[in-house]
């Protein structure tokens, strides 16, 4: 972290905004944390559930190993130290989302410390229990005005990881900007379906504002579970607008939980500092303190696959991409691997090309598609690629041939020679014939684009663009035009 | 076949050896004991079997049949579980406890469930929400407790033997009082799985019995690592039956602190008794000297700060929610928590909540629990160093013969005082036995040993000396 960060945001010169983040990550186990019981999503309510997880009297929790390995491979992702030694508390408040009264989470003693992530850096990592689902029933569906509520075990018990940021963000962008790395991150490394929609990546964002250039930090609030990268991003926006707003009128900003309103845009207060709770927190009784062995820590360490931010960075390096693009393919892993897989089948030097073509297919399947599963085989989208580079094809043709490729599968060349699509040149087919059509079809534009007017060229190409059906070569068309209304002058 | 009064003079070990070897039948016993424990006038059973189990056990199995009485803290599927609680009031769980199901696989049947201090917290068994238990030696006078039900079905002959939870000295004070035997092994010997929680660092199985070689036959089928319970450890070797007839070469410590200190008050007829035990031991063969414990003097106030600061979060999961009492809080969820917890405990329940809320409070938390941690340790090296010079510890097991119902009941530090000399032994995780060493003006006296870890074995054999050279006779009790 430079000495001085970047200065802040909200159109405001004069505050700069102190972002820190929480995560909580439901890990893709195949049991929960502390019993056997199946993890699930979907199915009907309190099916895995066992005396552990319902809280029954006299049970007890065991620490699935799983989880311990999945936390300590994201405490290595993201640069942490792996404590040998770490506790388990208990957390103790009432809910009926929380059976035992107490939740069994990690303290002073966690499993993970330290670490940075881009260019945030990580204050702890630890492992805890997810709470059950309450369901409120009734026309709103929320808590007020709901009739009865009641209570779906499933969840309960769910492996979860923690993850604590410092107070590194700074803007409302660059905190979903991170998240999105994070996800990225933690999406490659297997342990985590990491949807936001469903819950298994749930954000809560600590925010502060403070005068540009002060080093002390100002009152911070805690915005609670935005469940979406959008909805984080406005809910820390008005946010900060509304600390910044009491700051100028010389109001002080109260430390209090906050609940976001995506609909309303609201943000109403939780609880104060006065309702905080008292978790009272005390070492887990009935668990031995958490021992990773330097074994399952060289495991895990060689286990560990490229992440994104590696990858991002070699494909800006080694193959020249745009740092935009790398990031787009090397943030969805899925998008990466088919890109590489596509690279595999073309030339090295077709690498910015076929990176090029990747957002075309994913605007085609859907954004939250995985390529691989689609009609478009990597090694024929590195062929269509292969054909426009060689200009056998045009750009716009190609994208055609690309669309029939999505709906039916199959072999591009022969897309290209069935629908006719191959590019049409100067040499044959008459193009220099369309040419002169153009220009005869519009002689305004031909006499502006004569006098030195380069916009004048667009509707002249588009004309020959119509007439061929997008087969012609663009870059080729416009050398046509020039030439003709050259050789009339 | 036997007649039911032989069939209850035998001792549970003598029970197995005479079913295996097919002298009497294992159903006619298991019928003889639930009449008795049907007719049960002390109020020492909360739930007794209807019939025997069909087809019962293997005559073969280790323990033949011989049935056991179960503390209600223990989880038993489809029978009443209460933990002697009005919240959890015919609460019938959907699993059993590791320890009970071991010994129902090692042959020992459930003949029923026995009463006690709601939750294990008291040591009178005048907490339990299901009335006081008796003291078959004296019926105005209280058992002990928590588990007072185990100890005076054992001593009245309503249940061969039984099972009971330690946590302070609920196995040991209750068998002291009761004239029977009890044990509190190493912590992790027994899996906890299934045993409703009291303080899960201190809680412990253990067995209570009408001599030291049923003892040691229970204990022997009940210790053993549990998947389920992750503190608890596979325990080294078997626990083997007592067969020393003497004690050449062992060394008792006898420990200043518990023996002078007036607050533990310990009374004269208990004195006596332990004085003559100790010159009985030094006849056998022992070395008795005095040995130091330094800090003994403070496992009172750092057992009880510790206990009721896990209770207090173990007891969290009784709100009404799940199982158990529900008392409506008008559609208010907090109102619902409360009215149900203010049903539902009892008194000495709440104030030890409140005691182990406000220990592990922000703010006090460091004064308090992490003060008492700290005293806890030093209580563990200070047996290890006493260990180092002396094979056991002897103390008397309570200072006080049974005392009668409701004498304690308005002071509760007066109740409190009663586990001086038998909390230390849980907060440094090591066994102990309480053995019957006579009688002080007609009641039980309880004479109490202890070792290092995992020293069941050998302690088992020393209290089986001692108890030849007693001779105890607890048969008035069972009449």
């Amino acid at each position: 972290m430079s000495e001085h960060p970047p200065a802040g945001v909200v159109d405001d010169v004069d505050y700069e905004a102190v972002i820190g983040l929480e995560i909580h990550v439901q890990l893709k186990t195949s049991t929960k944390m502390f019993c056997g019981c199946a993890l699930s999503f979907g199915d009907p309510p309190n099916v895995h559930t066992c005396p552990t997880c319902l809280g029954l009297p006299g049970a007890l929790p065991v620490v699935n190993e799983r989880a311990v390995r999945f936390a300590v491979l994201i405490g290595l992702a993201l640069g942490c130290e792996i404590a040998e030694r770490s506790l388990f508390h208990r957390k103790n408040y009432f809910y009926p989302d929380n059976p035992k009264g107490y939740q069994i989470s990690q303290y002073d003693v966690p499993l993970c410390r330290g670490g940075r992530l881009g260019e945030v850096r990580i204050h702890r990592v630890h492992l805890e229990e997810d709470a059950a689902k309450l369901v409120h029933l009734g026309q709103s569906g929320r808590i007020h005005g709901s009739d009865r509520s009641v209570v779906d075990f499933n969840r309960c018990g769910t492996p979860l990881v923690e993850i604590v940021t410092e107070p590194d963000l700074h803007s409302p962008e660059q905190a979903r900007e991170w998240l999105t790395l994070l996800r990225a991150t933690l999406r490659q490394l297997g342990v985590s379906d990491v949807n936001m929609d469903e819950g298994s990546l749930r954000a809560d964002a600590n925010v502060s504002v403070r005068p540009a250039g002060s080093s002390e930090l100002g009152t911070k609030t805690e915005l609670k579970n935005m469940n979406s990268f959008r909805f984080l991003e406005r809910g820390v926006r008005a946010e900060i607008a509304r600390q910044v707003g009491l700051l100028r009128a010389g109001e002080p900003v109260v430390q209090e939980t906050l609940h976001f309103d995506p609909s309303s845009g609201q943000l109403t207060a939780l609880r104060s500092k006065e309702e905080a709770h008292d978790y009272r927190y005390f070492p887990e009784p009935d668990l031995v303190p958490l021992v990773v062995e330097e074994e399952m820590r060289s495991a895990a360490r060689s286990e560990l696959p490229e992440l994104p931010a590696a990858r991002a960075e070699r494909f800006e390096r080694e193959l020249g991409l745009s740092a935009g693009r790398a990031h787009e393919l090397a943030f969805r892993g899925e998008l990466g691997d088919y890109f590489e897989r596509a690279l595999a089948a073309a030339q090295p030097a077709q690498a910015v090309e076929l990176a090029n073509w990747i957002p075309l297919l994913v605007e085609r399947i859907g954004s939250d598609a995985d390529p691989a599963d689609s009609n478009v085989t990597p090694e024929s989208l590195a062929e269509l690629a292969k054909l426009v580079g060689s200009g056998e094809v045009s750009r716009d043709a190609a994208r055609t041939v690309l669309t029939t490729l999505v709906a039916t599968g199959g072999d591009p060349r022969e897309i290209v020679t069935r629908e006719q699509l191959g590019a049409i040149t100067g040499e044959d087919d008459g193009l220099g014939e369309l040419v002169k059509r153009a220009i005869a079809d519009d002689p305004d534009a031909a006499e502006k684009l004569r006098a030195g007017n380069m916009k004048a060229i667009g509707p002249l190409v588009g004309y020959v663009m119509r007439a061929t059906g997008g087969r012609a070569d663009g870059g080729e068309v416009a050398r046509l035009i020039r030439e003709q209304v050259a050789q009339r002058g | 076949m036997a007649a039911v009064s032989e069939l209850i003079e035998l001792t549970a070990a003598q029970a197995v050896e005479r079913i295996r070897s097919r002298e009497i039948d294992q159903r006619a016993l298991f019928d003889a004991y639930r009449e008795r424990a049907a007719g049960d006038e002390l109020n020492a059973f909360t739930w007794v079997a209807e019939r025997a189990p069909a087809p019962g056990p293997d005559a073969d199995a280790p323990l033949a049949g011989v049935p056991v009485a179960v503390k209600d803290l223990f989880c038993t599927e489809g029978v009443p579980s209460q933990a002697g609680s009005r919240i959890l009031e015919g609460y019938r769980p959907p699993y059993t406890a590791t320890v009970v199901a071991r010994l129902s696989e090692a042959g020992a049947p459930l003949l029923g469930k026995t009463n006690q201090d709601e939750f294990a917290m008291g040591s009178s068994n005048e907490n339990s929400a299901f009335g006081p238990v008796r003291n078959p030696w004296d019926r105005s006078r209280v058992p002990g407790g928590s588990s007072g039900g185990s100890a005076a079905a054992v001593a009245a002959g309503l249940a061969p033997w039984a099972i009971g939870t330690d946590t302070g000295g609920s196995v040991r004070q209750p068998a002291a009082l009761c004239g029977v035997v009890g044990l509190k092994p190493t912590y992790g010997a027994c899996s906890r799985y299934g045993m409703i929680a009291f303080a899960s660092s201190l809680d412990q199985a253990g067995p209570l019995t009408r001599d030291v070689t049923d003892a040691a036959l229970l204990l022997r089928h009940m210790v053993g690592h549990d998947r389920r319970d992750c503190t608890s450890v596979q325990f080294p070797g078997e626990i083997e039956l007592p067969r020393s007839e003497h004690l050449r070469g062992i060394k008792l410590g006898v420990p200043e602190e518990l023996m002078d200190d007036a607050e533990a008050g310990i009374e004269q007829g208990v004195r006596t008794s332990f004085e003559g035990t100790l010159a009985l031991a030094e006849e056998l063969g022992a070395s008795v000297e005095r040995c130091r414990l330094p800090h003994a003097r403070h496992a009172l106030s750092a057992y009880y700060l510790i206990a009721p600061a896990e209770a207090s979060a173990n007891l969290a999961r009784f709100d009404g929610v799940r199982y158990g009492l529900r008392v409506d809080g008008d559609a208010e969820l907090v109102a619902m928590y409360s009215h149900t917890r203010a049903a539902g405990f009892g008194a000495e329940v709440k104030r030890r909540i409140m005691l182990g809320t406000y220990a592990l409070s922000s703010g006090y938390y460091d004064a308090y629990y992490v003060t008492a941690q700290k005293v806890r340790t030093k209580i563990a090296e200070d047996f290890r160093a006493a260990f180092e010079r002396f094979d056991f510890i002897a103390t008397p097991t309570s200072p006080w013969t049974a005392f009668e119902l409701g004498t304690k009941t308005a002071d509760p530090l007066a109740m409190y005082l009663n586990d001086f000399c038998t909390v230390p032994m849980p907060l440094a995780g090591i066994p102990a036995i309480s053995i019957p060493s006579g009688l002080s003006e007609g009641l039980p006296v309880g004479f109490q040993l202890t070792g290092p870890a995992f020293s069941e074995s050998r302690l088992l054999d020393a209290a089986y000396a001692l108890e030849r050279r007693i001779g105890f006779d607890g048969s008035a009790a069972r009449r």
